[in-house]
């Protein structure tokens, strides 16, 4: 590991884009940034500009409204970044897969690295798909 | 020629004052986590942040912005942050500059780095920017001026010479000047003045970020940002260095001396965090008035009090 991918490993900025979202899992999300999970362990901050950020975690489900925002953001946001879905809509869709405005999973709008599957995923399941995407 | 080089791009100068930042933003890291019961980010967190956005990640310049003066703006605000902690560290260290009135010139380079963020957020074209830009016009307005009292009280004090290594002579002959009533409250002036020059909590809204998320710095990535967040290590070195100087007998790096300088630094940068985690953001109509009524009142009472004699 070269010394350009460890110190971007080290310091991962987080930048959160909730869609069409019932509110569980953006609460889960946040309460990795709380005294009793502390992502900030492991370097990582919420920043509230795109401009700044390295992951991009996205959860709900993406209706059309938000499909051109989320494609806007990620035109904006400096490279290399990951993208984090979390949560059942995130990944698959979950209930809303067969809903009228629905326009697809975050993998068929924008390149996803990785899953976080969970209704809403429990911190802890947030927290190991953490360290994984750390270990790849 | 070698020898001020020296000065300025290795010992006083750049690279140990952004060294030794990156460890005191670590610490104010730290402090904050820990007084939210949290763990805190690893020693080396401000270097690994500074790095990755220096080598790793893309810059992006604004479409329909000025995109020099965008490039250019962190940079000079690397300069004047560079050169005032040299013009502050030399008379601290013990090594005496050939020029009396540095005092002043100190005061004007530390507003360098505050007006080319202005300069760079204007530029880039962005207007959540341009509301930080103007927040942050209005809050250098107030807190100058309490800044400049302050100063002028700390010459009257040390006997009406404008060279910080007369005043730090002044302190070691005699008291140092926290030890008086006077000394206390110019010493809380600029406690409030330091977290608004660092944008610290209390007086951050410029660079809010739940409400106009970074304000100042939103349309910032990669190496431009890297050197934003280098001079921002190097001011949280500056600054307190600067109050240690003014107020403490500045530096002494003999023998056990050491560990007290490191000791007045990091119990600076304490207050600092402190009064960052456990106060709520201002409004900058609230700010203005607080500096333009109270700071400015406190510093004139204090230079009443030093004709006094107190």
């Amino acid at each position: 590991m070269g010394f350009k991918e460890f110190c971007f490993k080290k310091s991962l900025f987080l930048f959160h884009f909730g869609g069409a979202s019932c509110n569980n899992c953006d609460i889960e999300i946040l309460d990795c940034l709380t005294p009793r999970y502390d992502v900030e362990r492991f370097g990582m901050q919420l920043v509230g500009s795109i401009r700044h950020a390295d992951v991009l975690l996205v959860n709900g489900s993406i209706n059309r409204k938000d499909k051109v925002r989320l494609l806007e953001l990620y035109e904006q946001a400096p490279k290399p970044i990951i993208v984090v879905a979390i949560g059942a809509c995130g990944c698959t869709g979950g209930i809303f897969a067969e809903g009228n405005t629905f326009a697809g999973p975050v993998d068929k709008i924008i390149p996803v690295d990785a899953y976080i599957p969970g209704c809403p995923p429990k911190p802890e399941a947030i927290l190991a798909g953490i360290v994984k995407l750390l270990k790849k | 020629m070698l020898k001020e080089l020296f000065y300025y791009l290795i010992y006083p100068g750049f690279l140990f004052v952004a060294v030794a930042g990156g460890f005191l933003s670590f610490f104010d890291r730290k402090i904050t986590a820990w007084v939210q019961f949290r763990k805190g980010p690893p020693l080396l967190q401000p270097f690994y942040d500074f790095f990755k956005l220096l080598l790793v990640k893309e810059t992006i310049l604004p479409a329909k912005g000025s995109k020099i003066t965008f490039l250019l703006a962190p940079v000079f605000g690397l300069f004047g942050a560079t050169v005032s902690s040299v013009l502050i560290l030399l008379p601290l260290l013990g090594i005496k500059t050939g020029f009396t009135g540095d005092v002043i010139v100190i005061f004007y380079l530390l507003t360098i780095p505050s007006l080319t963020y202005i300069i760079g957020a204007l530029a880039s074209g962005n207007p959540l920017a341009a509301i930080g830009a103007s927040r942050e016009m209005k809050l250098i307005l107030s807190y100058e001026l309490s800044f400049l009292l302050m100063l002028i009280a700390i010459i009257i004090k040390g006997g009406m010479s404008i060279s910080l290594y007369d005043i730090i002579n002044a302190q070691n002959t005699g008291n140092a000047f926290i030890g008086s009533i006077s000394g206390v409250i110019l010493f809380i002036v600029s406690m409030f003045c330091l977290q608004a020059k660092l944008g610290l909590v209390p007086f951050d809204m410029a660079e809010a970020e739940t409400e106009i998320t970074h304000g100042l710095f939103i349309e910032y990535s990669g190496t431009p940002y890297a050197i934003i967040k280098l001079t921002k290590y190097i001011m949280l070195f500056t600054l307190p260095a600067f109050i240690i100087a003014l107020f403490m007998k500045g530096f002494n790096l003999t023998g056990i001396g050491i560990l007290w300088t490191i000791l007045k630094v990091l119990a600076v940068v304490l207050i600092l965090t402190l009064i960052r985690n456990t106060n709520p953001r201002v409004r900058i109509g609230q700010a203005m008035r607080f500096f333009f009524i109270w700071m400015n009142l406190l510093a004139i009472i204090a230079i009443v009090l030093i004709f006094l004699g107190y």
